[in-house]
């Protein structure tokens, strides 16, 4: 199966799970809501452009958006990890040449500890803008903070089940193959 | 001008990034006054549809409760039928009441149309629901749904063939209610809290108020006839600085399980507001 087809599956996949699914649970506390499909950003191949990566980003929000009557409230957060990751991902790379020889960023490509870095650092941007957006409607501190905390804590825990899950095995490409 | 043109090659990225940042703000904060914004029209249709898909399959979870609660309301109407009570007088006889005016000079207020509800959510701090039934098929905008139970919400948005309703738990929620027992009105909101509450302001303190006590709608609203239920009294919030209650409200609905609602459409409203928009301006 092409990578492009692949990544297409996925996005209706991720947005599926994350409007069927996981926004079915039952209500647990008023600061949880578990989110996972955002991690469709960070599974994106290393060489697409940066401009395609943000434009990506913007689209899987603002379809979630749809499920969700609230447009732009998902869209602005992935639009803004999505444009971040590249940075992120230069800066924590590292072997030399890791994002040419891997097609995405992963355990097996980027190492355990960078990717968790990774994985931490994006989550938490993704669910501190969304809270913001809708802390503006609300207007309390402790709620603000105690919901950025909480819900970056489960989707880190769903970030981790689905990493176990579903293992991505990478192959090295050299540029013979 | 050279100039202008390399910075923005220079800063392409960053600027596309800012361009689709304004967007996506935009969208959301216009949304509320601008619906037709974000193509929200075609984008209800096609998640409608995907909704509708999905509940062919969820549904069947559900048929034991909508069974249950179909069951009830039912019995419900027949213990309200003219037929059960006997008369006596054989000057009175029974009138079946369907045509928009009879003879008697009673108006037709309200229609009622089932919709099956395609999506909802509770768990959000905004929720919404579709249901599948739309411009098409008779549903305008700010018309009242209510479920077997209980008032559900308001319909903001509607496409062709679906309907998006503004459920109670949504943070600008207001309807009307009163107290069943000694008919105080006031308003039901919903702080965002937790699904299982509701909030009712604006009773004053002089109303004999305890845990319990039933919240029906008031005859103040043009979404919904006077007397459905809201819900039950959970808790009454302390305040001694305010001349007014504060309650934690149990709704009547529940909206886990909301397979089918009815949708109310009031055939005044139009007359109604007319007449407040105008008098309104006169002053």
């Amino acid at each position: 199966m092409s990578e492009f087809l692949k990544n297409i599956i996925r996005f209706a996949l991720f947005i599926l799970i994350q409007v069927f699914v996981l926004f079915q649970v039952p209500f647990l506390h008023r600061f949880i809501t578990p989110y996972l499909y955002f991690l469709y950003i960070l599974w994106l191949p290393f060489n697409m452009p940066r401009v395609g990566l943000t434009l990506v980003g913007f689209l899987l929000g603002l379809s979630l958006d749809y499920f969700t009557k609230t447009p732009g409230l998902h869209a602005a957060p992935c639009a803004l990890i999505a444009y971040v990751r590249p940075f992120l991902v230069n800066i924590l790379i590292q072997q030399e040449g890791a994002d040419k020889n891997y097609r995405s960023p992963s355990i097996t490509s980027m190492g355990w500890a960078p990717y968790a870095t990774l994985v931490f650092v994006l989550t938490l941007l993704h669910t501190g803008y969304l809270v913001f957006l809708e802390y503006l409607n609300v207007g309390s501190f402790l709620f603000f903070l105690g919901k950025v905390l909480s819900t970056t804590g489960v989707s880190l825990l769903l970030i981790f089940v689905t990493e176990l899950l579903f293992f991505r095995k990478e192959k090295f490409r050299t540029n013979t193959a | 001008m050279r100039n202008i043109f390399l910075f923005i090659r220079r800063y392409f990225n960053f600027l596309f990034f800012v361009v689709l940042q304004i967007v996506a703000l935009s969208f959301l904060f216009r949304y509320n006054k601008f619906h037709e914004a974000a193509f929200m029209g075609i984008a209800n249709e096609t998640t409608g549809m995907v909704g509708a898909r999905f509940n062919s399959v969820e549904y069947y979870f559900n048929l034991k409760r909508t069974n249950d609660s179909l069951v009830k309301e039912n019995t419900n109407l027949r213990n309200g039928l003219r037929q059960n009570f006997d008369n006596p007088d054989t000057t009175q006889r029974i009138v079946a009441d369907t045509m928009p005016y009879d003879t008697l000079g009673h108006v037709r207020k309200y229609m009622w149309r089932p919709a099956k509800v395609v999506s909802n959510t509770a768990t959000l701090q905004n929720n919404y629901i579709t249901i599948e039934r739309g411009l098409n098929q008779g549903i305008r905008k700010d018309m009242g749904v209510i479920s077997s139970t209980g008032i559900v919400g308001t319909v903001v948005d509607v496409s062709a063939n679906y309907a998006v309703v503004m459920s109670l738990l949504h943070r600008q929620n207001r309807v009307s209610a009163k107290m069943k027992k000694t008919g105080e009105t006031g308003t039901i909101q919903w702080d965002g809290e937790s699904p299982f509450f509701l909030t009712l302001i604006n009773v004053p303190k002089s109303a004999p108020v305890a845990v319990g006590d039933s919240v029906i709608t008031s005859q103040y609203s043009y979404l919904f006839p006077q007397g459905i239920m809201v819900g039950t009294v959970a808790a009454i919030v302390e305040d001694k600085t305010s001349n007014f209650y504060t309650m934690k409200v149990k709704p009547a609905t529940n909206f886990y399980s909301l397979e089918y609602v009815t949708v109310a459409e009031n055939l005044m409203k139009d007359e109604q507001k007319k007449l407040e928009e105008a008098s309104r301006k006169n002053q």
